[in-house]
């Protein structure tokens, strides 16, 4: 950040309270569209990953369930990792 | 042709409806059109004083509507343009008073007479809200850059959609250029990326709102005042126009003109 930046007062990419504020706005609008409170993802990946352990195991406290909403349209994105006998589990790093 | 009765509403409160039902009103009239803004916020008169009419009410809405006076009794004109008329709100009783049929009427009757009505709800979602959008040909959302006021905005929007009142259309107001500029406040791709609704203008934060709602004369019958031009290019939008959106500035900083004065000199001062 250059000299002038600072002093016009001008944020770091990172720092922008704007992308926090869009952020948050999409995933509560999201709630909003859908109906679907918070809470009940949590429901609702509890009976996934029970459904799904019936014929393979989970790794359950790695299972990720959330809403996204794109171009208007509204999707439950599901990330169930497996527990593979034998092999250390390996996460796929943030990038 | 029969008027078009265009509902200003907003959900969260406190955003700009009465300023921009007060502003649009003067525009589409200065240009000649035979313009009603109507208070629907029933209980809570405002657009009276933001107008400068609060002096000559005699009769209101609610009067109209029971009957007690004839529509045109209650229509307070506007002397400062040719054809500009207030219906004020009843300020004694509540949003119960009227039903949204009475509304519907009412509406209906206006249009015989004016070129648009432009109605002023009350915030919320309840029976003010309904009395507002039952009888409007179109709808304007209006919301602040703001997380509460967006999430509201959007809310309204899909109530507009279910009740076959949709597309509603958006107006941004309190725009400030320089927050934008920091990246500390939603600009106008980013409300438009989350709420995916047609865009009608973007009005910025201007004290001269405040100024003129102190004096009783709204910033479009002023000259020179940045969110005065704003509600100028909506109407023209209103009308049908191509009005290109521009880009709101910040003026420029101390620093920032001592900074081009510098470049300007190539560093050699
Ligand atoms: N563009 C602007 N710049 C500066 N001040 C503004 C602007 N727009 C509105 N205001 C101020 O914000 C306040 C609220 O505006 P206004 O009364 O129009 O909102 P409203 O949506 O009608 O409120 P309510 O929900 O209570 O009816 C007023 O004090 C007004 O002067
Ligand atoms: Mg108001």
């Amino acid at each position: 950040m250059s000299f002038w930046d600072r002093l016009f007062g001008h944020q770091e990419a990172e720092n922008r309270s704007k992308d926090v504020a869009k952020q948050r706005l999409q995933v509560v609008l999201v709630h909003d569209r859908t109906r679907i409170r918070p809470g009940l993802l949590d429901t609702i990946r509890d009976e996934i990953v029970s459904g799904i352990s019936k014929h393979v195991e989970v790794d359950k406290g790695h299972v990720e369930l959330s809403l996204a909403s794109e171009g208007g349209q509204s999707r439950l994105v599901a990330d169930i990792p497996l527990k593979v006998a034998g092999r250390p589990r390996q996460r796929p790093t943030a990038g | 042709m029969p008027g078009r009765v265009i509902t200003i509403t907003s959900g969260k409160g406190g955003v700009g409806k009465t300023t921009a039902t007060a502003n649009l009103g003067v525009v589409l009239a200065q240009r000649g059109m035979r313009v009603a803004v109507v208070d629907a916020d029933i209980g809570l008169r405002n657009l009276d004083v933001v107008m400068g009419l609060e002096n000559r009410i005699i009769y209101d809405l609610v009067d109209a509507v029971e009957g007690h006076c004839r529509l045109e009794q209650a229509l307070i004109r506007d002397k400062r343009l040719p054809e500009l008329y207030l219906l004020p709100a009843a300020q004694t009783r509540d949003k119960s008073a009227v039903s949204e049929e009475q509304m519907c009427e009412l509406c209906n009757d206006l249009r015989e007479i004016v070129d648009f009505a432009l109605v002023d709800s009350p915030a919320g979602i309840e029976q003010g809200y309904r009395n507002a959008v039952a009888p409007a040909d179109e709808i304007l959302v209006i919301t602040t850059p703001e997380v509460s006021a967006v999430r509201d905005a959007d809310r309204i929007i899909g109530l507009v959609e279910a009740e076959g009142k949709g597309p509603a259309r958006l107006i941004i107001n309190r725009l400030k250029p320089a927050m934008v500029q920091r990246g500390d406040m939603l600009d106008t791709q980013d409300v438009l990326d989350v709420l995916a609704v047609e865009l009608v203008g973007v009005v910025p934060e201007d004290e001269k709102i405040i100024v003129s709602a102190n004096q009783g004369r709204p910033a479009a019958l002023l000259n020179g005042s940045l969110a005065g031009q704003a509600f100028h290019r909506i109407g023209g939008r209103l009308l049908g126009e191509v009005v290109p959106f521009v880009e709101l500035k910040a003026p420029p900083s101390f620093l920032e003109r001592l900074l081009d004065i510098f470049q300007a000199t190539g560093g050699d001062l």
